[in-house]
């Protein structure tokens, strides 16, 4: 038996973008254990239902994360109209669902670079965020946001976009699926790439599912599950199956995070080529009176959002469960046994997102 | 394509807890979440577990007293362990052995459950 030390690992550390802390308990070169603890970026953004109404709310939500905002407005608007049996128009659905994609392309990009950038690939991280700057600069031309979308509000959307806008944006992304494709030979084939990734981290489907992964990070162990099957926003009305891999190591997570993007293109072109005209919002009177737990999936995967209200403008209680707090038990579990030295990649794999884990 | 099946909430007493959960478990459905509540001067505690191939999705419901000692669920479902944390931290929920219990600093909060009404937190002390 070698000897065994505890080596602490963050919450500053070059791979981490947000901070984390690992006790790793090594023996040798392998980790037997990781004990992790988060705490270091907790706003308390939950408590502000005393002091803002639900629509004000909207805001706050969409501050939860940098990365997935429009997602967590998207959740939490959805919510609350759930309670209140607020329908909204089909053209508002419709803008949310390609919002929706365009943010989880920009957000797996963004991994796929940070990823490139862990493995020594600087270029190809620099290529990865060239791409993503495409997707950012369609978002910002539609929304006037690069960060913070700013267009859901409780009863539909405030921005539009047209006809010659969509047009334009399919052009492009025909391009950024051609670059797609370039940049997923060098992920998927490079050789260096591989051993890098092959067989390291790997969890079983039952292990995913006893430690409740979500999103890639479980589909890449064959658990099917995706929250946009549920059919909210416009996902009812297109048609798509959840990306799965069945050898749940890091190559199989990044390698669903690539046919993901491919398979939001193909669920923004579905959704342009369907997207009816229309009124985007109707009128919202009275206050959430009821409770709902409303799940849908944010580019790191199953998000869940607890609003009960009282008939009272003020919500009783807004619960955030990110994907990344659902996570974190299995980024444990894979880093049993690794090599120390696949540990910063081992924890990229799970998209790690602390923000939104702590909110 | 599923179309949105409504969350079904199951209310529990606190002796059914454990029985509850391993019962989901053995069914199963998979930990979605857990999360606490204060409403009526008492506290609901939820335990949500998602179906993963029919999308359903049932929450346990136990209302519990501020000064109730709640047990762990964390000796059966291991990956429950920082919702158990966050309930304690946030509310000041008593949740006896917590298999990893990180004694109300899991967020690292000065203040004791500040998600507690003010008025309400009486009988904690």
């Amino acid at each position: 038996m070698g000897k065994v030390s505890v080596i602490p690992f963050g919450p500053q550390h070059p791979v981490l973008p947000e901070p984390i802390h690992l006790d790793l308990v090594i023996e040798d070169e392998k980790v037997i254990e990781a004990i992790p603890s988060i705490g270091f970026v907790h706003r308390g953004l939950e408590s502000l239902i005393v002091k803002k109404d639900f629509n004000e709310m909207v805001y706050v939500a969409e501050r939860t994360c940098g990365i997935c905002s429009f997602g967590h407005g998207m959740g939490y608007v959805e919510a609350i109209e759930h309670i209140m049996g607020v329908e909204i128009p089909d053209r508002a659905r419709y803008l949310r669902t390609i919002w929706m994609e365009l943010s989880r392309m920009h957000s797996h990009l963004l991994w796929l670079g940070l990823l490139a950038d862990a493995f020594g690939y600087e270029s190809l991280f620099y290529q990865c965020w060239r791409i993503r700057e495409q997707i950012l600069d369609m978002i910002e031309e539609s929304t006037g946001g690069r960060v913070i979308f700013s267009v859901n509000k409780v009863g539909g959307v405030m921005k539009d976009m047209d006809s010659a806008m969509l047009s334009r944006f399919l052009d492009v992304l025909t391009d950024v699926e051609g670059q797609i494709r370039t940049i997923r030979k060098v992920f998927l084939q490079d050789r260096s790439v591989q051993m890098r990734l092959r067989g390291v981290g790997v969890l079983t489907r039952q292990m995913a599912h006893d430690l409740g992964c979500a999103g890639p990070f479980g589909r890449a162990s064959g658990i099917a599950t995706d929250m946009r099957i549920r059919g909210y926003g416009a996902y009812g009305d297109l048609d798509f199956e959840p990306i799965i891999s069945t050898e749940g190591d890091s190559y199989a997570r990044c390698q669903c995070r690539i046919d993901e993007l491919f398979q939001s293109i193909d669920l923004i072109r579905q959704a342009v080529g369907k997207i009816p005209a229309g009124d985007l919002s109707v009128p919202v009177k009275g206050n959430p009176d009821g409770e709902f737990f409303m799940r849908i999936e944010q580019p790191r995967g199953e998000a869940v959002y607890y609003v009960k209200g009282s008939g009272k403008p003020n919500l009783n209680r807004l619960r955030i469960r990110t994907p990344t707090f659902a996570n974190l038990p299995g980024l444990c579990e894979t880093l049993k046994g690794a090599d120390y030295a696949d540990v910063p990649i081992l924890v990229l794999t799970i998209d790690p997102c602390i923000s939104c884990t702590e909110r | 394509m599923v179309k949105c099946p409504e969350n079904e909430l199951i209310e529990i007493t606190k002796g059914e807890l454990l029985s509850k959960c391993m019962e989901m478990k053995k069914s199963g459905l998979r930990f979605s979440q857990g999360c606490a509540a204060f409403w009526d001067g008492r506290y609901e505690l939820s335990y949500s577990f998602a179906d993963d191939e029919t999308y359903e999705y049932k929450t346990l419901r136990l209302k519990a007293e501020l000064d109730e000692e709640i047990p762990s669920i964390t000796e059966i479902i291991p990956t429950a362990v920082f919702y158990e944390n966050e309930m304690a931290e946030m509310y000041g929920v008593k949740i006896r052995m917590i298999s990893l219990d990180f004694r109300n600093k899991l967020y690292r909060i000065e203040e004791e459950a500040p998600l507690l009404p003010k008025d309400a937190r009486g009988p904690l002390k």
